[in-house]
């Protein structure tokens, strides 16, 4: 598996560290409710097709990257700066 | 009919023209007490002790491919209880003890071998940790034995001991883990649970879940509607596809895990031999096969293959402790889809749905499981309360963060075990 970093290209999964689910971005605010703290830390939609996931590219230009993944064919459908993504 | 010895003997000289299939294929009725979703080691376990323990047999197991083609058949076999955290510890030590009594109670050759199983270590720090780890082992009524470095060597002479980064210090022996036959796992417990009257139900995949009024009525399935009083989901590898019918979300993201064997070989390693440093662990299956593994690619995946950079790290990690396997050949490899969890434990309880219950989340350690599994999910859909064993493996442990088993120590978040 290669990952398209949007700086660097297309570079080797090694230099890659995966974060998870992109819902990381979306951390809530510190007066939400429990249950809007558990859809943020343990609850997964958990898709077998296409899935936003965070990964950050510590063997490269230290960039934490969007990256849209087939979980099933392993394919890269994309790949954005996490500073410019949607949350 | 029974297997024996004798019997064996007998087809052996009359051509083997008397054995008969080992289970029906019936059609699925349109109504059952219970409806089981998933035919792997799990789901076929739950419907044995559903029939055996609690006299339940109007039940049908839905597979959606064939019985046991799922990780049941995918895993390298090991078989222990040596877990440290109450909830674990209670529960494989029981599990432990269905395996030990399950070759006479399904009447099936599940070979199973308690070949013993050895835990390296390499730091005095890691001693103190495995001494622990025995000490909760024994008081929960298991067997463990912390060997020093000589008594290693007796067991495990082709060890690489002064390896420059881990050299061995010891391990925990832990006598009575070992390893079985997987698929011969799933085809007892198929045979014994089609022999009391439940039905095996293959090539049936389930559609959807019906729900009304907040109750479970039913499911549909790629071969019709189905009702059903209770249903049970038991597919670790699907679970939040499965779930997700049900409009549940799960704390489970699924991983891949990479495992290989080798051509056969005349016996060369008589352990179960796992060197938690190098995320490598191996044994030799009876047929001759090293079969061995290492930890997951780390990263969401439902493709049961994984990728080079961790096939790699495994073979260099076992080289590191046993240069002996340098000239084996490996005759191929595969990944199993592993429900991971935040605090790398398993769940079995009901849901928010009355009927509606569910058995997931075995991360990669669902195989020596299997008996435990079913026994305890078995009572909880018989009874609606559960198993003392099973009792602390909660749906909502994470929401409120009581109850959490975090067996590695390494917090309970995804993507950390």
């Amino acid at each position: 598996m290669r990952i398209r970093c949007p700086i660097c290209g297309d570079r080797d999964l090694r230099e890659f560290t995966y974060k998870g689910d992109a819902v990381a971005l979306n951390r809530p605010g510190p007066e939400a409710a429990a249950q809007a703290w558990d859809d943020y830390l343990h609850l997964r939609r958990n898709p077998a097709g296409a899935t936003r996931e965070l990964w950050y590219h510590g063997g490269g230009c230290g960039a934490w990257i969007v990256v849209t993944r087939d979980t099933v064919t392993h394919e890269i459908l994309g790949a954005v700066l996490a500073e410019e993504a949607e949350a | 009919m029974g297997f024996s010895g004798w019997r064996v003997l007998r087809e052996g000289l009359s051509g083997n023209r008397g054995w008969t299939p080992q289970w029906r294929d019936p059609e699925p009725k349109s109504e059952y007490d219970i409806v089981i979703i998933g035919g792997g080691g799990h789901g076929l376990s739950t419907a044995y002790y559903l029939a055996k323990e609690h006299g339940l047999t109007n039940v049908a197991v839905l597979e959606k491919g064939y019985l046991g083609g799922g990780n049941v058949g995918r895993n390298t076999t090991i078989v222990r209880a040596n877990y440290f955290l109450p909830g674990n510890s209670e529960f494989y030590s029981h599990s432990l003890k269905l395996w030990e009594g399950l070759e006479e109670d399904l009447n099936y050759n599940v070979m199973h071998s308690q070949r013993g199983l050895i835990n390296l270590f390499h730091s005095d720090g890691q001693r103190d940790a495995f001494a622990r780890r025995g000490n909760a082992m024994i008081n929960q009524g298991d067997d463990a034995i912390l060997l020093d470095r000589e008594g290693v060597r007796k067991h495990l002479p082709y060890l690489d001991f002064d390896n420059l980064r881990f050299p061995v210090y010891g391990g925990l022996l832990h006598p009575r883990g070992g390893t079985a036959r997987h698929d011969a796992v799933a085809w007892g417990y198929a045979r014994g649970a089609d022999s009391r009257g439940v039905d095996l139900i293959q090539n049936c995949e389930v559609t959807g879940i019906d729900i009304e009024n907040g109750r479970v009525t039913g499911v549909q399935t790629t071969r019709g509607p189905i009702r059903a009083k209770k249903v049970g989901m038991v597919v670790a590898g699907r679970s939040s596809q499965v779930a997700a019918m049900a409009g549940m979300r799960l704390p489970i993201e699924s991983h891949v895990l990479q495992a290989f064997v080798t051509e056969g070989l005349k016996p060369v390693i008589d352990h179960v031999v796992s060197f938690g440093m190098g995320h490598f662990y191996i044994s030799q299956s009876d047929k001759g096969g090293l079969v061995f593994g290492g930890d997951l690619d780390f990263y969401a995946s439902y493709a049961a293959r994984g990728n080079l950079p961790m096939v790699e790290h495994v073979m260099e990690a076992g080289m590191a402790l046993m240069p002996m396997i340098g000239r084996a050949r490996v005759l191929r490899s595969w990944g199993g889809i592993m429900d991971m969890t935040p605090d790398g434990s398993p769940i079995i309880d009901k849901t928010g749905i009355d009927g509606l219950y569910l058995n997931c989340g075995w991360c990669y350690g669902g195989f020596k499981a299997v008996p435990g599994s079913g026994f305890s999910f078995a009572h909880l859909i018989a009874r609606d309360e559960h198993h003392a064993p099973a009792a602390r493996y909660r749906l909502d442990r994470f929401r409120d963060g009581i109850g959490l088993m975090d067996e590695e120590g390494t917090g309970a978040q995804h993507n950390l075990h």
